[in-house]
């Protein structure tokens, strides 16, 4: 997990859900510590396509969360996300 | 339009898919029961019309561009103005142009004018996903066709 990655992100949450920035750390839950719903992830979501250049597979994640072929936490802990934010990035280059 | 059967859209004007951007016509009636209400004596095209008129302009560019394979829903309005008055009779020309296409979901902005003069403008969100029904996507195909949106292709 990138540092750098992990701060945007951050900054981003924060800034779109009007969340403590303090509050959050790469163990944090988007849902369950942060109290996200679905449509602010939404508006997380586009911020973070837009900043990063990238199209964050949402529905594909949730296809896998909601087949058993992953858990919400492999996607929606803060340090599962920005790792894959980096893999898309990587693979954008 | 037919404001009492929610149909907004008179006219697909012009539509570039590769520039992600629509253009359609939209006349207000002179006449309509929501005027008698809005306001009596004063009629005025209600803001929340204006506002779906963007929405069903930027579903249109939505549909098009996802070749009517999944449905776009309006779930968010994330900013509206809304400058001016309008009234019965007046033609409006709204557009729409696509700002991001994301996971399950699309952004757009779009605008209204009438004789080039800015009315209302907002920023949208819509959920994509596919159609609900199949009677729903062949509904829709056949209204976007009527109304000049190319459907196949």
């Amino acid at each position: 997990m990138s540092d750098d990655t992990f701060n945007a992100v951050a900054n981003i949450i924060a800034e779109v859900s009007s969340i403590d920035r303090a509050k959050i750390t790469p163990e944090s839950h988007a849902m369950n510590d942060l109290g996200i719903d679905s449509l602010d992830f939404l508006d997380i979501t586009f911020a973070i396509d837009k900043h990063f250049g990238i199209k964050m597979p949402l529905e594909k994640w949730m296809e896998d969360v909601n087949e058993g072929r992953a858990s919400a936490e492999d996607f929606f802990v803060m340090k599962n996300l920005v790792g894959r934010i980096d893999e898309l990035v990587a693979a954008k280059a | 339009m037919n404001l009492e059967y929610f149909q907004l859209i008179d006219r697909v004007e012009s539509l570039d898919r590769a520039a992600n951007r629509i253009q359609c016509r939209a006349t207000v009636p002179t006449k309509s029961t929501i005027f008698e209400g809005h306001f009596p004596g004063y009629p005025l095209m209600p803001g929340v019309l204006i506002v779906e008129s963007m929405a069903q302009t930027s579903g249109y560019l939505l549909l098009s561009l996802l070749k009517f394979e999944r449905m776009p829903f309006l779930i968010q309005i994330q900013s509206a103005k809304l400058r001016t008055f309008v009234s019965p009779g007046e033609a409006l020309t709204v557009r729409a142009t696509l700002e991001h296409e994301g996971s399950g979901f699309a952004a757009t902005k779009a605008g209204v004018e009438r004789e080039g003069k800015p009315i209302a403008d907002a920023e949208l969100r819509f959920r994509t996903m596919p159609f609900p029904k199949p009677e729903l996507q062949g509904m829709v195909r056949d209204y976007a066709r009527s109304v000049g949106l190319p459907v196949d292709g």
